[in-house]
């Protein structure tokens, strides 16, 4: 009777254990990489990236769509080569769309948002984005501006 | 003259000390058990014993924990107008360092002083020898399930901790600072990941189990067979495992999160 006690104390506390790794994998790291194994591969090339990172979103008006897979550099053009996954039931993204590279919010992450083009075909697995926006670096922004007050200036 | 032959008589003993501890790990972990369901219930005993019966402290200061950091990371936060990242924090603190960190030093407190007493006060009362003399190998019987017991309870505790904290930050953030549910559990989401985080928290509290109850079960098994000695071992292996818990701490974090 005794051992049996100890027993059930021990299963609950087991099963506590197990309950709890359940709640940190499904609500607090929210478990992604499920189901969204079935993706394809676009390509786009940007002048400037600014601070986008791998895995960060893909979105088609605000609605997240893929993610990036990986950012490398173009030897010959030197501009950022960044790699896409798409989901795959997303099929429609006609091939001349434009990607931008966007912040969310003010101080908040980057993420690159397709803005959707009028040709009949779509993209389909390697193909690549032509028309690309690259990131506002703020210090660029600041130079300009200032460039541009003093030249007004001497005029 | 003197003093230099008593540095080096301290050190030699300090190494001597260490390779003992090595042994004994050795014999410990590869004493072959005799039967299955004799193992299993010696295990219980030490789960529930050591496990269980640390679960009360654990929830509480995991609650309070999770509470006080979304009350301080909000008032930060909020300063800067974004509040929302409290999950992230929380989430983030708790799991990586917070989560392991702690429950493994309320650990070396709450369970591992009662190992090193109990087995100093059995080897004092002379328990240990007179089980060699009835032919039943110490290592075996009083040891080995008490290590092991440790080393399946730190994991544990330290996921219930992380998971209580988060929902006393939850409660505070949400429920008492109104910040919106949405947002909370979205950014949280958004920055942790299971593989990374999750895993890896786990993985810390699996080495502090083997660092600080490997220390409790050895200073009780060497210390001195007096009602002082026994004190002086408990104190030794509250000292020695939570020094050990802070340095591996930094070690172990240097070599996930860090960038080499």
């Amino acid at each position: 009777m005794r051992s049996k006690q100890l027993e059930l104390f021990v299963g609950l506390f087991v099963v506590l254990g197990f309950i709890s790794l359940a709640y940190l994998a499904i609500q607090v790291s929210g478990l992604r990489t499920i189901g969204n194994n079935n993706t394809y591969q676009i390509q786009a090339r940007f002048d400037d990236i600014g601070g986008l990172t791998e895995r960060a979103k893909v979105s088609v008006a605000g609605v997240t769509v893929g993610e990036v897979d990986n950012i490398v550099l173009d030897k010959e053009l030197y501009m950022a080569l960044v790699t896409v996954n798409i989901h795959s039931d997303v099929t429609t993204i006609p091939t001349d769309s434009a990607a931008a590279i966007l912040t969310n919010g003010l101080l908040g992450e980057k993420y690159i948002g397709i803005s959707i083009g009028a040709e009949e075909e779509y993209l389909k697995n390697g193909d690549e984005l032509y028309d690309t926006q690259s990131a506002l670096v703020l210090e660029n922004l600041i130079s300009q501006f200032l460039f541009e007050s003093t030249s007004g200036d001497n005029e | 003259m003197k003093s230099i032959q008593y540095i080096g008589s301290a050190s030699l003993a300090w190494l001597a000390s260490f390779g003992r501890g090595g042994l004994f790990l050795f014999q410990v972990m590869f004493h072959k058990p005799k039967s299955l369901s004799s193992v299993f219930s010696l295990l219980f005993k030490q789960i529930y014993s050591v496990g269980v019966l640390s679960l009360v402290i654990i929830i509480v200061s995991g609650l309070f924990i999770g509470m006080v950091l979304a009350l301080q990371g909000y008032t930060i936060l909020a300063q800067f107008g974004s509040e929302q990242a409290v999950g992230q924090l929380l989430a983030l603190t708790l799991l990586r360092e917070l989560g392991p960190v702690v429950t493994a030093l309320l650990f070396a407190g709450r369970a591992c002083s009662a190992l090193t007493a109990e087995i100093g006060l059995m080897k004092a009362t002379e328990q240990l020898s007179s089980l060699e003399m009835m032919g039943v190998d110490p290592y075996r019987r009083i040891i080995a399930p008490r290590f092991i017991a440790g080393l399946i309870c730190l994991p544990i505790l330290s996921i219930v901790f992380s998971a209580v904290g988060i929902l006393g930050g939850e409660f505070v953030a949400v429920g008492w600072l109104g910040i919106h549910g949405g947002s909370f559990w979205s950014l949280m989401q958004q920055s942790v990941f299971f593989s990374t985080d999750v895993v890896n928290g786990i993985i810390k509290a699996f080495c502090f189990a083997i660092a600080t109850t490997w220390i409790a079960v050895f200073q009780g098994y060497e210390c001195e067979p007096t009602s002082e000695g026994i004190g002086r071992a408990t104190t030794r292996t509250v000292v020695l495992g939570s020094l050990s818990i802070l340095a591996l701490d930094f070690i172990l974090t240097a070599a996930m999160f860090g960038d080499f």
